[in-house]
């Protein structure tokens, strides 16, 4: 009998047991998580040739050492992966491509060994286990997990660009029906337990603690290791693939519905939905062909770079608040106050509460506090009833939250947050009445979405000390908070802002103060040019579908009504200053709804949109009385209005990074797709501008601009990027 | 070039589509054989000089697979010689067969060519033949794949076609068709299925409702409705229509067409060939064509179809007499109308598709008969047939009486 050495592994150790089953142990060296970087394939294939040659191992269990099992693919192997093909691609397309398929398909070359060598693997999970991770246990023969809440199973792939591409669309369109298959693995959801036992994703659950026992039982009791569609005769469950009857009521509706949601901007999904479809006609080994080859195009294309950047490498980058200022220990206050229980204080102080801070919520009286307290805590209950809040957490979050008897309440608070009505006065006297009665190192925050601070600093008593932290609705799902530095705020405001932000579990952005900031100030372009568009006869369902086909979750006039038109309509008569309406085709609009007619958006029932009680809202038909008889769609370029809605943003955020609004490219990015959903397929605004190449969006700006006004013309910043074939990120760096 | 002249058509009375159908105990080929040998025996014709037999078919699989018209050449006992081909052209293959055969003879490599199609919607299913369109991303995504009752509501949305609109066009379907059965107008054309010993097993068409009123449709509950909004294909149709905000579904079996079992037949041939075979010529394909047209909109192609067949003629629409557009739904025939502002009492006089039925593969071919019948009855001299087809396509034909 021949003797095996050592294996020399990286990231696991594989420990051979006397019943012949090897534990094989995930532990990735000084990192919290394990992830699938090269090392780990390398790993993995060696310790397959040790269990396919050693006759005395009869099978694999597969554990963590961390608490987490995996978070799956490294996303920066990826990210070298599509870089390489781009700086090879000009010289010979081809070639790189075919780098690009080799390096890309190993995983599930891999995956497709282990699952057919013949001896039972099984993957034990305990924490969550996702994307490439979970494609491995689907690889395997069992699969069992532990039985908490803490344990978890998804494919994110596609909300960074990608979609299951080590074998996760061909075993899972063979293991579930067409219709949960595709849920599964387009929606990006994590699936805990109940559900994953459910639909058959995981095989048992047990006890955290006996996992590995239990796991080596089921070796021990004889594991099939060949898989249903390694049989003759297999059929894929569900009706038996796309071209049976049970495939002509499933896939027509399918396709309808990725339409319906991504606008067909998403080329993961697109290839995901084309590798699930053709590759169900095939023999798995060449359905795994298909799928690779699908999966090396997505990383060929723009979309998952963009995605990854921003999405994950630069939202991971600024949760670790690289604008922090350096050298501050961290000072997280134990009281926060927020004044003004309306629908925004209330779900702040919601989240403050959850976030474990204690929280006095106040407002003019006792009895609106109170009432702001009752509002947030039947969102923790909703929350709660619909699964997505455990219900421990909800109660002592609902503990620490209380309702005070007045603004003197606020007295023992380290941040206080004013939430109040977005007007200046209203806001210049709650913050001078919070002044009067905080401690003088407090921290003064005001939520404001685009009020400047330098018109609201002087109503406070330690400017220094005060801040701005622009909140987004619905605030338990926003992850983006816009943090504001006034003209005299300190290092310490900021620090103890961020730190309070980064507690919440959200995303900041660093910005400079200034009408409207970065993200109302974007939002406003976008709104703006939607109604413009309008003003021009472009008939208004085709302003609002055509916004969400550009990739923005809502229609440029239905975010109007949600902003309220009175806010618009006070915008636009700052920017007029004494010019008539008439001359500017926004003005015009705005004020025939909001001064001569009293539509004022959505919380008055009446905006751009007719809001029937009970019924679905409907655009106002009188829309073409104010704005012009609408022209016929047939002679208007859809692609054209398109191109207006990205660059008139893109734009604003040229400017607002060129006045140091913002600082970072990779904040702007960040910032809008979290921010105001700017699509996410381009990276962001101002990837958005990089991907196109500067000369080229400049082209564009001033074509624009000659064609449809002075708003588009380029700033002398993008001129001198153009000239010199420069981009954001190379302008405006990470710090 | 030849001309290529029409000498005679025949069709089937079309059967209700059902198990319960007057021709659902008839297979696809014997419907075909029969009006391959009534244009035999009305036309003492020697089949031996027939060069070939084009027959529509849109959903070739079982019975009506493989080969369907070679089949019906042995099941109607022509002349072994007589080749046969089957088309697919979705549901203008019957008046794309007619086309085929013309442009066969026009280019003077036939001589005589039976063109026509057969569907037996009972027996073989609408949908049997399957295909990439509605499920293959790589297909539907590109061609906006709805279903076409879809489409039909979101012309009638875009076009401004309310229910009454639909509704009133089905029922006055309905009364020309009762009129012209009543006035025999269709009798030169439609020979009855007869079992083996000759007794009928239907003489004139079963799926039609005389007398039906608005009223009537109007207790219809929207046949689309659900399709549209609860599984996507309303966004697939905004997606396409970014102007519309929300499509009205406006069309229900009685305002759509008809599914039924039929076959039609036309023979079509050189003046030679009509001159040898003792034939006299009723009238001349004066021109035809087949386009694509917006996909979304699906069944808007007999506007495309019929501008470029008036340039291909260099022909007006003051030439033209009467016109049948294909009634597969009340919009498709209404936006035709309002495209062109044809006159309807030139439009499908005799009543269409959703008073009669429309046997898919088989009813171009029908409406070249039923037109050329009724310019010969009213002695006009010109007219037009245009088509609607799934996945965005039109076909067009122009005849003209000699």
């Amino acid at each position: 009998m021949r003797t095996f050495g050592p294996l020399d592994l990286g990231c696991f150790r594989f420990d051979a047991g006397d019943d012949g089953v090897a534990v094989l142990t995930w532990d990735t060296p000084g990192r919290s998580m394990n992830v699938i970087s090269e090392r780990a394939i390398d790993d993995l294939e060696a310790v397959l040739a040790r269990v396919v040659d050693d006759a005395a191992v009869t099978g694999v269990v597969v554990v963590s050492a961390k608490a987490e099992f995996s978070g799956g693919a490294d996303l920066a192997l990826i990210e070298r992966m599509i870089a390489d093909y781009r700086a090879t691609a000009p010289a010979d397309p081809v070639a790189a491509a075919t780098v690009l398929l080799a390096r890309s398909r190993r995983l599930s070359v891999l995956y497709r060994r282990i699952e057919t060598c013949g001896k039972p693997w099984v993957v034990a999970v305990a924490g969550r286990c996702l994307g490439g991770a979970l494609e491995l246990a689907l690889a395997a023969h069992a699969r069992i997990a532990a039985d908490d809440s803490a344990t978890r199973i998804g494919l994110p792939e596609v909300k960074v660009g990608l979609f299951p591409g080590a074998g996760g669309t061909q075993r899972v369109m063979r293991m579930l029906d067409p219709e949960r298959a595709l849920k599964v693995l387009s929606g990006g959801r994590e699936h805990g337990m109940a559900e994953a036992v459910a639909l058959g994703l995981i095989d048992r659950i047990v006890p955290r603690d006996r996992l590995v026992d239990e796991a080596r039982a089921m070796i021990a009791a004889g594991l099939e290791t060949v898989k249903p569609w390694d049989r003759s005769g297999f059929r894929p469950p569900g009706g038996g693939g796309p071209y049976t009857p049970a495939g002509y009521r499933f896939w027509p509706a399918a396709i309808a519905r990725y339409r319906q949601e991504t606008s067909d901007n998403y080329p993961a999904v697109r290839l995901l939905l084309r590798a699930a479809f053709e590759g169900l006609q095939l023999p798995i080994d060449r359905a795994l062909a298909v799928e690779q080859r699908l999966f090396a195009e997505v990383l060929a294309g723009p979309e998952a770079a963009a995605m990854i950047r921003t999405l994950f490498t630069g939202r991971r980058a600024l949760d670790r608040h690289p604008r922090r200022p350096r050298g501050l220990p961290e000072r997280l206050p134990h009281t926060v106050g927020v004044v003004g229980a309306g629908f925004m204080g209330s779900a702040i102080a919601a989240a403050l509460a959850l976030a474990g801070f204690e929280v006095v919520l106040v407002d003019r009286d006792a009895t609106t506090a109170a009432r702001g307290r009752e509002t947030a805590l039947a969102g923790l209950a909703e929350r709660v009833r619909s699964g997505r809040l455990e219900g421990a957490a909800a109660e002592s979050a609902m503990r620490r939250l209380t309702a005070g008897e007045g603004i003197a309440a606020l007295s023992g608070a380290g941040l206080v947050i004013e939430a109040a009505f977005e007007d200046a006065a209203t806001k210049r006297t709650a913050l001078a009445a919070i002044s009067e009665v905080v401690a003088d190192d407090a921290v003064v925050a005001t939520n404001t979405s685009a009020l400047p601070l330098a018109g609201l600093a002087d109503a406070v008593r330690r400017p220094e000390r005060f801040l701005g932290l622009h909140f987004f609705s619905p605030v338990e799902r926003m992850r983006l908070v816009e943090v504001i530095r006034g003209g005299e705020t300190s290092e310490a405001a900021l620090a103890l802002a961020l730190d309070v932000v980064g507690r919440l579990g959200k995303t900041p952005i660093v910005v400079s103060d200034g009408r409207g900031f970065y993200v109302s100030r974007v939002v406003a372009a976008y709104v703006g040019e939607g109604v413009r568009m309008l003003a021009e006869g472009v008939p208004p369902a085709m302003v609002e579908t055509v916004g969400r086909l550009t990739g923005m979750p809502t229609g440029p006039l239905a975010l109007a009504d949600e902003i309220g038109l009175d806010v618009a309509w006070r915008v636009a008569e700052v920017a007029l200053a004494g010019v008539a309406p008439a001359d500017d085709p926004v003005a015009r609009v705005i004020s025939a709804l909001v001064p001569e007619r009293g539509r004022l958006g959505r919380k008055g029932g009446a905006g751009f949109y007719d809001y029937p009680a009970g019924g679905r809202k409907a655009l106002w038909p009188g829309l073409a009385g104010i704005a012009g008889r609408p022209r016929p769609a047939e002679t208007i370029r859809v692609e054209g209005l398109k191109q207006r809605f990205l660059v008139v943003q893109a734009l604003e955020t040229v400017r607002a990074l060129g006045e140091g609004v913002v600082a970072e490219a990779r904040e702007a990015d960040v910032g809008s797709v979290l921010g105001f959903g700017f699509p996410a397929f381009t990276g962001g605004t101002a990837s958005y501008v990089d991907g196109l190449g500067s000369a080229r969006f400049a082209a564009m700006c001033v074509e624009l601009a000659d064609r449809h006004g002075e708003r588009f013309r380029p700033p002398v910043l993008l001129a001198e990027l153009a000239a010199g074939g420069g981009t954001l990120r190379g302008r405006f760096p990470a710090g | 070039m030849p001309d290529a002249f029409v000498y005679d058509h025949v069709r089937t009375p079309r059967g209700r589509g059902k198990l319960d159908g007057a021709l659902h105990e008839v297979s696809t080929v014997r419907l075909a054989a029969t009006v391959l040998a009534a244009l035999r025996e009305r036309n003492d014709l020697d089949t031996a000089l027939v060069d070939d037999v084009v027959l529509g078919c849109v959903d070739p699989v079982g019975e009506a697979g493989g080969d369907v018209a070679r089949a019906a050449v042995f099941a109607a006992g022509w002349d072994r010689r007589v080749a046969g081909v089957q088309i697919n052209r979705f549901c203008a293959s019957g008046l794309e067969a007619v086309n085929m055969a013309a442009a066969a003879v026009m280019s003077g490599q036939h001589e005589l060519v039976v063109a026509g199609g057969v569907e037996s919607m009972s027996r073989v299913g609408i949908g049997a033949s399957g295909g990439a369109w509605p499920v293959d991303p790589l297909v539907a995504l590109p061609s906006f794949f709805m279903p076409q009752g879809v489409a039909a509501d979101l012309i009638a949305t875009k076009y401004g076609f309310s229910r009454d609109d639909v509704d009133a066009y089905a029922v006055e379907s309905q009364r020309r068709a009762a009129q012209a059965w009543a006035e025999g107008r269709f009798a030169r054309s439609v020979v009855p299925v007869c079992d083996g010993l000759g007794i009928p097993l239907l003489s004139r068409d079963e799926h039609m409702r005389p007398g039906t009123d608005m009223q009537a449709l109007a207790a219809l509950e929207p046949s689309f409705r659900t399709l549209g909004e609860q599984m996507g294909f309303d966004a697939v149709a905004i997606a396409a229509h970014p102007e519309i905000e929300a499509v009205r579904h406006v069309h229900h079996a009685g305002n759509s067409s008809g599914i039924v079992d039929g076959a039609s037949a036309v023979l079509i041939g050189s003046a030679e060939a009509g001159e040898a075979a003792g034939l006299t010529p009723r009238a001349r394909i004066r021109a035809f064509v087949s386009t694509g047209s917006d996909p979304a909109l699906m069944l808007t192609g007999p506007v495309d179809a019929t501008d470029k067949l008036l340039k291909r003629a260099r022909a007006s629409l003051a030439d033209v007499d009467l016109f049948e557009i294909n009634e597969a739904f009340s919009a498709v025939v209404l936006r035709t109308v309002q495209a062109f502002d044809l006159d309807p009492a030139e439009v499908n006089v005799n009543g269409g598709a959703i008073a009669m039925g429309h046997p898919l593969g088989a009813t171009g071919a029908m409406l070249i008969g039923t037109l050329l019948d009724e310019l010969e009855r009213r002695d006009l001299a010109c007219g037009l047939v245009a088509m609607c087809i799934g996945a965005g396509m039109g076909t067009a034909t122009l005849i003209e009486r000699v």
